[in-house]
């Protein structure tokens, strides 16, 4: 039983320990949601948001990792 | 007929991500069998396989139940979850900020916690064993299938992804056979850097479709996405290399 739990727990932990990296993205989809449901050419727009959000948030989460020094989760 | 162009990006992105996941539980059930025996190993590998077959099954048919623009929204967002984590790793990996992954030394890991495990339990059978080599082809195996569905649900492309899938673990398998040695010469990261840009564009594009973006050139805007990830991801490396005088300190 702690085995099973365990390997949820690893499971679970594949999309939630890089937390701001997940979070960020999960920002930016929500923002892009918002943006296709509100904005006029929505989709189009929303399209933009998400490429350029998405790779934003790469870049910026590994700038930050870098100058912080601080080495999270380093399971593969 | 599903053409070849179609089905290809499938084929390539599930052989690739399941080569990844393969590589890491063969590397365990290697490990256990060099120190337990091959009949444990098998069992605890044969065990999760088919615990793996059966979620499969039970799971398989709700696909087609599920809305189509919720099953690309939900897959999207997962994919990008997915991809992103691992194009970070290997990106920070590339830039020597993270120490590589390194198979030689997790197969000396686990040989060396099983060997402790024979002197302290002598009279206990191989339930140790067996359940480590299921444990690893459970968990790396639900990652295949999640990688299957991602890739492949929602277009019909189920069939291909696990074609390349199959391939992949039939391929890491028989290299395991051949070798019996830990797939350190594998270069990991440079996989992961693959995968994590191809899981990445797949996920972007989902997410998008999800959502109702009308993406120019269809499918064929997967290749521009990943075409932007790589770029990226290059430059960050550049950027943020560090020396390895700094590293090995």
């Amino acid at each position: 039983m702690k085995e099973l739990m365990r390997a949820f727990i690893e499971l679970v932990g594949l999309f939630v320990d890089d937390g701001w990296l997940a979070l960020a993205i999960i920002g930016v989809v929500a923002v892009t949601a918002l943006v296709a449901a509100l904005a006029p050419h929505g989709p189009v727009a929303a399209g933009i948001v998400l490429l350029v959000g998405c790779l934003g948030v790469l870049f910026g989460n590994v700038m930050r990792t870098r100058h912080s020094g601080s080495v999270q989760s380093t399971r593969s | 007929m599903m053409q070849w162009a179609t089905a290809a990006p499938a084929i390539s992105a599930a052989f690739l991500g399941s080569l990844v996941e393969a590589v890491e539980a063969l590397t365990i059930v290697l490990a256990v069998a060099t120190v337990r025996g091959w009949r444990p190993a098998g069992l605890g590998a044969f065990a999760g396989l088919a615990l793996l077959a059966l979620i499969v099954i039970v799971l398989g048919p709700f696909l087609n139940l599920v809305p189509l623009f919720g099953l690309q929204l939900v897959i999207g967002i997962l994919l990008l979850l997915f991809g992103m984590r691992w194009l970070r790793k290997a990106i920070l990996r590339a830039a020597s900020v993270l120490p590589h992954h390194d198979e030689s030394r997790t197969f000396a890991t686990e040989t060396t916690a099983l060997r402790e495990q024979v002197r302290s339990r002598e009279k206990r059978f191989d339930w140790f064993a067996g359940l480590a080599c299921f444990k690893a082809v459970l968990l790396e195996g639900i990652e295949v299938v999640f990688i299957v569905i991602a890739v492949g649900a929602g277009r019909g492309l189920v069939g291909p992804a696990s074609i390349g899938a199959l391939a992949a673990c039939a391929l890491v398998i028989a290299i395991g056979f051949v070798l019996r040695r830990p797939l350190a010469r594998v270069p990991e990261n440079t996989l992961k850097f693959a995968v994590g840009v191809m899981l990445s564009a797949f996920g972007a594009f989902w997410t998008g479709e999800g959502l109702g973006v009308p993406w120019p050139g269809h499918d064929l805007a997967i290749l521009g996405f990943a075409a932007l990830f790589l770029t990226v991801a290059v430059i960050a490396v550049a950027l943020i290399r560090r020396p390895m005088a700094e590293t090995s300190s």
